[in-house]
């Protein structure tokens, strides 16, 4: 099986679903000419054509409204924001519009849009280009949103996107995009929306998040297991919405020792749904206080290296709060 | 050499113990002390102690005031001593482990001695071990003292009581000794602490107790019915009646303070019964030719030796003589091994109208019958005074309580926990019985004895009892009681 880069997964995920159906296409700033200022569009202008790889203007809430309309006339759009922080402008049209039209119409209209959004720092982006924005959008029924955080899973859950009905935010982390690879198959294939995977199997505490942390939590999960003898379960949500109940029940039943990780910043973010579904469910099963490992309650990543450092979360912050669970 | 300061810690007097109170200082700051010698008494629910000290040296500072009761390894007065290196703090830890030797189970004490000042130098070399480690002395099974010991989360408490997992009787490697689910789990596979405790009234067993005759003790009171509850039974707690404004009507019933050695009887009996399957078997005995015996002697007995002859160091001679031939009742019930023990150290129930002791007459198979009697006299004699001491509660082996003194001919004894088997000496009747087809006038005697059937069965505890029988009728006018 290929190994391939998360960013190619993504392309490649693009480019099949273009080929099978006619009616998918990709927009967005800079996707077409310059194959998108990651180079997750490459190639596709050259495959497709500029009618199937729009290059639009520097107007977030026209990308998004754009596809809004061509979703509900029949397409299959897959919008691209540059940048999560430079989504907020197409809010309205997401949570207003693109969310609620199947409930406001009783069925007669839906918008299978997909709209992809790099989140995440560590690439010294500062304040307007490492942003975690999933927290906005969580809690908002209609809406569905995935997070992948493998090559296998961002082509998977693309293509599963592309193909949903409705529609689909997801976030491709930046820090991922060539750091990460592993085995892609060849064929067709989806990761259902919906479903969580466990990344490592152990008995000891259970680590629960989405997207890159979770990297983080396999290289500490590692060194706790050589060095501590620490088994860490760690589950990778995947979707946030519809969270996985049952995939996080049962993770966290394992050990009853539970840490939520995530990029996005504590105070109401994904993570505190997930402990409160743990909450809710599991009263008798717990072992420990749960417990989350999240960014800071401040307004942004800072720009300088130090402080940018000091937000993000790294494999010797998640170390220290396993043992620090796995010893309680 | 200079000097340095060590803390003398409230050792484990005893498995069970968790706390002591101190009683006394026998040593005030300034004094010098040598090593063994004793710095304070102590109350136990058990018994009083003298704590001897576990250094030489100078008491600098008492920690815990007279009638304080201390937590077993927290610091009790600080001892100043010269400093010989690291060997000193070292040898501490089984001096003071001498004081809870006779800890029946031969378990090290857990009373240790913890150095600090100079002694830091042991606390850099132990590196990256948690603080509280250190303290902690190392064959000690765990701290019941630890801050996070009784803190148990939802998961441990529904996997104890699912299991019926005593969790007082499992080690906790959380933080700050917490009991994990891990360590409940792993309680649940390998078997150990399984059996819990179910919780019972206390007070209702304190009820009972004082309706027995003379010596109320329940090790063999028939009228203390018990059921061995199987599982997590709910709790037979009875509801505190409170009237509409609050107060507690006093008009149908009043309440009994559990007191220390109550709560002792009810938790062992409770242990015993839970863990130990009893089975039961009766003799019945003829001593004819020993009321003889001690009718003859019994007066001359008196004048020799200053005390009664009663009939139990004879019984206790004999249950000795069938263990020196059938030692698997002298043992106890170690799990994956049983463990026979080569003292034979006699229990004797010794009661009070609301308290039950069992000293121990030790190495009994090497005392006469009159020492036997020398030695039930002095035992019950500080028994009544209050003045049993750790020694003399500890180590038995095997329990021999003389249920007839209160009338009974019959009872159902709970084995003394952990040993193997107790036997009951009844009353003595003269009932007829036919000998050799005639009809005859004899002395009678019911021996009752409750083993452990997991160690002992029927035909081996039938053995035992004939050959404690047969003993008991070869005694005769002419045996010597010297």
């Amino acid at each position: 099986m290929p190994v391939l880069e998360y960013i190619e997964a993504i392309r490649l995920a693009m480019k099949e679903e273009m080929e099978r159906d006619s009616t998918v296409f990709v927009l967005g700033e800079d996707v077409g000419v310059k194959g998108g200022v990651f180079g997750a569009t490459k190639g596709l202008l050259e495959l497709f054509g500029e009618y199937r790889a729009l290059d639009t203007p520097l107007a977030e809430s026209a990308i998004a409204g754009v596809a809004i309309g061509a979703a509900m006339a029949g397409m299959k759009p897959i919008a691209e924001m540059q940048y999560a922080d430079f989504m907020l402008p197409a809010t309205n049209q997401i949570i207003n519009e693109a969310a609620k039209i199947r409930y406001r119409s009783n069925n007669d209209w839906h918008c299978p849009v997909v709209i992809r959004a790099p989140i995440g720092g560590g690439v010294f982006g500062g304040p307007y280009h490492s942003q975690c924005p999933e927290s906005v959008f969580f809690g908002t029924p209609g809406l569905k949103i995935v997070a992948p955080a493998t090559a296998y899973d961002a082509k998977g859950l693309l293509k599963a996107a592309i193909r949903d009905p409705d529609p689909v935010l997801y976030f491709e982390h930046k820090k991922c995009y060539r750091l990460i690879a592993d085995e892609v198959p060849d064929e067709d294939y989806i990761v259902p929306i919906g479903k969580s995977r466990v990344m490592r199997e152990g008995d000891d505490i259970t680590v629960i998040g989405y997207s890159m942390p979770l990297h983080f939590a396999m290289q500490a999960a590692e060194e706790l297991s050589r060095e501590e003898g620490i088994e860490a379960h760690i589950l990778d949500l995947r979707t946030l919405q519809p969270l996985d109940k049952e995939g996080i029940l049962e993770a966290a039943a394992k050990t009853g020792k539970v840490l939520i990780i995530h990029e996005d910043n504590k105070t109401g973010g994904v993570g505190a749904e997930v402990a409160a579904i743990i909450a809710e469910e599991l009263m008798f099963d717990l072992d420990a206080p749960i417990r989350r490992l999240c960014g800071p309650d401040v307004p942004a990543m800072p720009i300088n290296p130090p402080g940018e450092k000091h937000f993000l979360l790294n494999k010797e912050k998640l170390k220290a709060a396993m043992l620090e669970l796995a010893r309680f | 050499m200079g000097k340095r300061i060590v803390e003398i810690v409230m050792p484990q007097l005893a498995e069970s113990l968790v706390s002591a109170t101190i009683e006394r200082w026998l040593k005030q700051p300034g004094d010098t002390v040598e090593k063994y010698e004793p710095i304070c008494e102590l109350i136990t629910d058990k018994v009083n102690a003298e704590l001897p000290s576990t250094v030489s040296g100078k008491l600098v500072k008492i920690l815990a005031e007279e009638g304080q009761e201390v937590e077993v390894g927290k610091p009790i007065c600080l001892m100043e001593v010269e400093a010989e290196g690291e060997a000193e703090a070292e040898e501490a830890g089984p001096a003071a482990a001498a004081v809870g030797e006779a800890a029946a189970a031969g378990q090290p004490a857990s009373g240790g001695v913890a150095a600090y000042g100079a002694g830091a130098r042991q606390h850099a070399a132990a590196g990256s071990a948690p603080a509280d480690g250190q303290r902690r002395p190392p064959a000690a099974p765990f701290d019941p003292a630890a801050p996070m010991r009784h803190r148990y989360s939802p998961a441990v408490q529904r996997l104890a009581a699912e299991h019926g997992i005593d969790l007082s009787r499992i080690a906790g490697t959380g933080l700050g000794g917490r009991i994990t689910r891990k360590d409940v789990l792993a309680a649940i596979a390998s078997g150990a602490a399984g059996a819990a405790a179910v919780v019972t009234s206390a007070p209702a067993a304190a009820a009972v107790a004082p309706q027995a005759a003379p010596i109320a003790t329940p090790a063999a009171s028939i009228a203390a019915p018990f059921s061995a509850p199987a599982g997590p039974a709910p709790s037979r707690i009875p509801l505190i009646e409170v009237d509409e404004e609050g107060a507690v009507n006093h008009e149908r019933e009043y309440f009994i303070d559990v007191t220390p050695i109550r709560n002792t009887i009810a938790k062992n009996m409770r242990q015993s019964v839970r863990e130990i399957p009893h089975a039961w078997t009766m003799v019945e005995v003829d001593i004819t030719n020993l009321v003889k015996l001690r009718e003859k002697i019994k007066d001359e007995f008196r004048k020799n030796e200053g005390i009664n002859l009663t009939y139990l160091p004879f019984v206790i001679k004999a249950v000795v003589g069938a263990i020196k031939e059938y030692p698997i009742m002298n043992s106890v019930w170690g799990e994956d091994k049983i463990i026979v023990k080569r003292d034979i150290n006699i229990s004797i129930a010794v009661g009070s109208v609301d308290s039950l002791y069992t000293p121990v007459i030790h190495n009994a198979d090497q005392k006469t019958i009159t020492g036997l009697a020398h030695e039930i006299h002095n035992l019950v004699r500080k028994t009544r005074e209050g003045k049993l001491t750790l020694a003399d509660m500890q180590g038995g082996t095997f329990t021999v309580n003389n249920t007839g003194t209160f009338g009974s001919v019959l009872s159902y004894p709970i084995i003394n926990y952990p040993q193997a088997a107790i036997l009951t000496l009844e009353s003595i009747v003269k009932r007829p019985v036919v000998i050799d087809d005639m009809i005859a006038i004899r002395s009678m005697v019911n021996l009752c004895l409750s083993f452990d059937h997991r160690i002992l069965d029927g035909v081996i505890c039938g053995l035992f009892h004939q050959k404690v029988k047969e003993i008991l009728e070869s005694y005769g006018p002419d045996t010597k009681i010297y």
